[in-house]
């Protein structure tokens, strides 16, 4: 083979790995991707049921009920809106009403998002921020609450 | 006082930084060797004054300053010693300062140990290492200075985020720093290399073994990252392709690819400009991790604080550095000479193709990483990219990439034959195909995907048992020639094997875990019993436990096997006061290579509590294999020809013949 051959072969093989992965990632892409929604763009882009999305916001005050088998019903709003979310399961630890949260499964006829991941925040001082973004779109955000503690002198 | 030295002398690194990165280049180019040498001197004292900064800023942290901001934002007097301690890179301030500590560190390794290095190479190099030491330095004083002191020092701390007082804080993020700012010597190497236009065999000979120390640390510290999360996060999952994590997959990909393209480089002196470019891409991709994580266009337990300015200054070290050495790279590249040529099926055919399948994996990675961020930028619209991506992408590519893996190492170098390989490989073929049988039949369920991966994984692994047989001439020759041949074989051909071994045990452990696991989620009362994969385990009872800075609810449960008692296992929850939080301690007990996994959910007024049962099957092996691959990088380290270290550039013959 000459020294052309070789890197015909070798650019020709780079680009047959290259194709697969493209192929592979368009294909990924079009099937595995999740669109996070605030509970007024669920109402708003009237979103088909059976979709799979992300809602994220706070749980409704007053809005969480404990079923039998771990079963959990509760509301996301992000103060305009509000989803019903159905989930089975462990709630993570600081899952609380007034709390921020992001809930994510399918949506179903008549609105209700039967959740399969239910994710809170991980540490009292930071909201999600999809959560924080929904709240300052639906203008219930209070940019003092979202700041560290602390006041930072000198 | 202690702030203000740890502040001052942190403004002395980045003054002997300016003067680094500027003098020994004119040494260099003006061939003084008395301006060379100042490279060292500057690079060991850049050291020194930064390892008072670090302990200046220790110091405040372990005798609980308060005047300083990061102090009371991230400790708490009560916190158990250890935690005062790690505290110190709990927070982004501090991280930061331990990144520039160990980028430090590396400098002043190459001016010890740098000895037999060409003047200009080791000048130009310790240059560059300070360009990126200043844009750092930099970025710590002007937005990240972890000597804020507040005007009014409160009495008490805000306590570090309790997720982070485990000890794996102490590990982890050490490691991990170790394996992305190692890297940086790669680029520094490949940078000078580049301005000198000048490259051979021996420059990867020089730049191996530190590329080597900095993939050993950073394999563990993803190891030790991963299984943090899943004793932590107390759902038993190992990995989440959260984009943090995947910040650190992706050096960690390119640096694999670095490392066996280095090995061309070395042996048939091919590949040059290929391996110059890994070099910048890979230490790119660690800036890309330090600022995906920094910067906080990401929310994550890594990113601390967001502010707005560090995301703006760390992109533009970004765009500096990836930038430039590109540049530098497309303006140089042409100037280093090519040589060794090698037909497509041969050893440096096979490394092209692990190289080749490595990027290309590390690119998935890469896309679906950046795929939401962009999107968000452009579009606006919010998406999630998970699991299921990285599955469908990354997956089939390194699989394809494992099945090939046993085949490189027996390859000749230059013009390898397949046919004769492949019938070397007849015994692990053999053993892959048992595997998948017995898995297929055990697992007694259609898929098929779980056995392939068990097939796999014992077709690699008794590939690399080949691979050292036919080197040794196991079961052919007598066994003393055996042995004597074993001990006699370059370390580095352990070390391949040793690797190899390794991420095969690691898919296996994978498989295991993900296709034949258990999972229990249910609520019970105290004398109630749940029973999972052949094991029973009875609720004892719930008792209260003060612990140094928390409060603790214990469960105790007795665990049975066939009626036999095989030992107790005590989740907790724990309640922090400092931060009103709770965090979850999964009681772990291992069975064999697999493990019993009980964590803690919510405690009901009826007085029963919910818990989360797993039986993870193998499990285990997941990250002893990333051990054993660390020793096969450690096996390969310490081969005689690295350890001697590289010969004199008269010395040139030194390029031994293929094995």
């Amino acid at each position: 083979m000459t020294r052309k051959q070789r890197r015909l072969v070798l650019i020709g093989g780079s680009l047959g790995v290259l194709a697969i992965a493209v192929a592979l990632v368009l294909n990924a892409l079009s099937g595995s991707i999740v669109f996070f929604n605030s509970p007024t763009d669920v109402i708003e882009k009237h979103i088909a049921a059976g979709s799979r999305i992300r809602v994220g916001g706070l749980v409704k005050d007053g809005s969480v009920q404990r079923g039998d088998d771990l079963r959990i019903r509760f509301e996301v709003t992000d103060g305009k809106n509000d989803v019903a979310v159905r989930y089975q399961g462990v709630v993570p630890d600081l899952f609380r009403e007034g709390q921020g949260v992001v809930a994510e499964g399918r949506l179903e006829t008549g609105g209700i998002l039967v959740a399969d991941t239910v994710l809170a925040k991980h540490d009292e001082r930071y909201m999600p921020r999809e959560v924080v973004d929904a709240l300052k779109k639906s203008g219930r955000w209070e940019e003092t609450s979202g700041a560290p503690p602390g006041g930072r002198t000198r | 006082m202690i702030p203000e030295l740890g502040h001052y002398a942190l403004v002395l690194a980045l003054a002997l930084g300016l003067f680094q990165s500027v003098v020994p280049v004119i040494g260099a180019r003006a061939n003084d060797a008395a301006l060379m040498r100042l490279a060292s001197s500057t690079a060991l004292m850049q050291f020194v004054f930064v390892i008072i900064s670090f302990g200046a800023l220790g110091a405040c942290f372990v005798t609980s300053d308060f005047s300083l901001v990061t102090v009371v934002e991230n400790s708490h007097s009560q916190m158990p010693l250890i935690y005062k301690f790690t505290s110190i890179w709990g927070n982004h301030e501090g991280s930061m300062l331990l990144w520039v500590l160990i980028l430090s560190l590396f400098g002043a390794l190459v001016a010890l140990f740098g000895g037999n290095l060409p003047a200009s190479l080791k000048a130009n190099a310790l240059a560059v290492q300070a360009w990126i030491a200043v844009a750092f330095y930099l970025f710590i004083l002007l937005t990240s200075n972890p000597f804020l002191r507040l005007a009014q020092p409160p009495i008490e701390g805000q306590s570090l985020n309790p997720i982070l007082q485990d000890p794996g804080l102490a590990v982890h993020p050490p490691l991990l720093y170790l394996g992305y700012v190692g890297f940086s010597m790669a680029f520094s190497f490949a940078i000078a290399a580049l301005i000198e236009g000048r490259i051979d065999a021996a420059w990867a000979r020089w730049v191996r073994p530190w590329t080597l120390m900095a993939w050993m640390c950073l394999t563990l510290g993803i190891a030790g990252g991963s299984y943090w999360a899943y004793y932590t996060l107390g759902w038993g999952g190992f990995w989440f392709w959260d984009p943090v994590e995947n910040a650190s997959l992706m050096p960690w990909l390119a640096g694999t690819a670095l490392l066996h393209s280095a090995v061309v480089m070395e042996k048939r002196n091919a590949l040059k400009i290929w391996t110059i470019l890994l070099a910048i891409l890979t230490f790119s991709l660690s800036l890309i991790g330090t600022f995906l994580v920094r910067s906080g266009v990401l929310t994550s337990v890594h990113s601390f604080a967001n502010d707005p300015r560090r995301g703006v200054f760390i992109l533009a070290i970004l765009v500096l550095f990836i930038g430039g050495s590109l540049a530098l790279f497309a303006w140089r590249a042409s100037v280093l000479k090519q040589g060794g040529l090698f037909a497509p099926i041969s050893r440096e055919g096979a490394l092209v193709f692990n190289n080749l399948f490595l990027t290309t994996c590390c690119l998935t990675v890469l896309v679906g990483t950046l795929y939401p961020l962009a999107l968000e930028a452009v579009t606006g619209a919010k998406i999630s990219v998970g699991g299921p991506f990285f599955n469908l992408t990354f997956g089939p590519l390194f699989l394809m990439l494992m099945c090939a893996m046993p085949f490189g190492p027996l390859l000749a170098w230059k013009r390898g034959d397949l046919l004769g390989v492949s019938q070397r490989l007849m015994a692990a073929f053999a053993a892959g195909i048992a595997a998948v049988a017995i898995a297929f039949a055990a697992e007694g369920r259609g898929s098929l995907l779980a056995p392939f991966g068990v097939g796999l994984a014992f077709f690699v692994m008794a590939g690399a048992v080949v691979d050292l047989a036919e080197r040794t001439g196991l079961f052919r020759l007598p066994l003393a020639v055996v042995v004597n041949r074993a001990l006699g074989l370059p370390r580095s051909a352990w070390g391949t094997a040793v690797a190899h071994f390794g991420i095969a045990t690691t898919l296996l452990g994978i498989v295991g875990a993900a296709a034949w696991g258990a999972e229990r989620i249910v609520a019970l009362k105290p004398a109630q019993t749940v029973s999972i994969s052949g094991y029973d385990l009875s609720f004892d009872g719930l008792v209260q436990r003060p612990g140094p800075n928390y409060t603790e609810q214990l469960a105790k449960f007795t665990v049975r096997e066939g009626g036999v008692v095989v030992g107790v296992m005590q989740p907790s929850k724990r309640s922090f006061a400092a931060r009103a939080m709770s965090t979850n301690e999964a009681a772990l007990m291992a069975r064999g290579a697999g493990q019993l996994y009980l964590s803690l959910g919510d405690l009901n007024a009826d007085g029963s509590i919910v818990i989360r049962l797993y039986y993870k099957p193998l499990v285990l092996l997941i990250w002893l294999g990333a051990v054993v691959m660390m020793v096969g990088g450690a096996l390969s380290l310490s081969d005689r020809r690295l350890r001697v270290g590289a010969p004199k550039p008269a010395a040139k013959s030194a390029l031994q013949p293929a094995e």
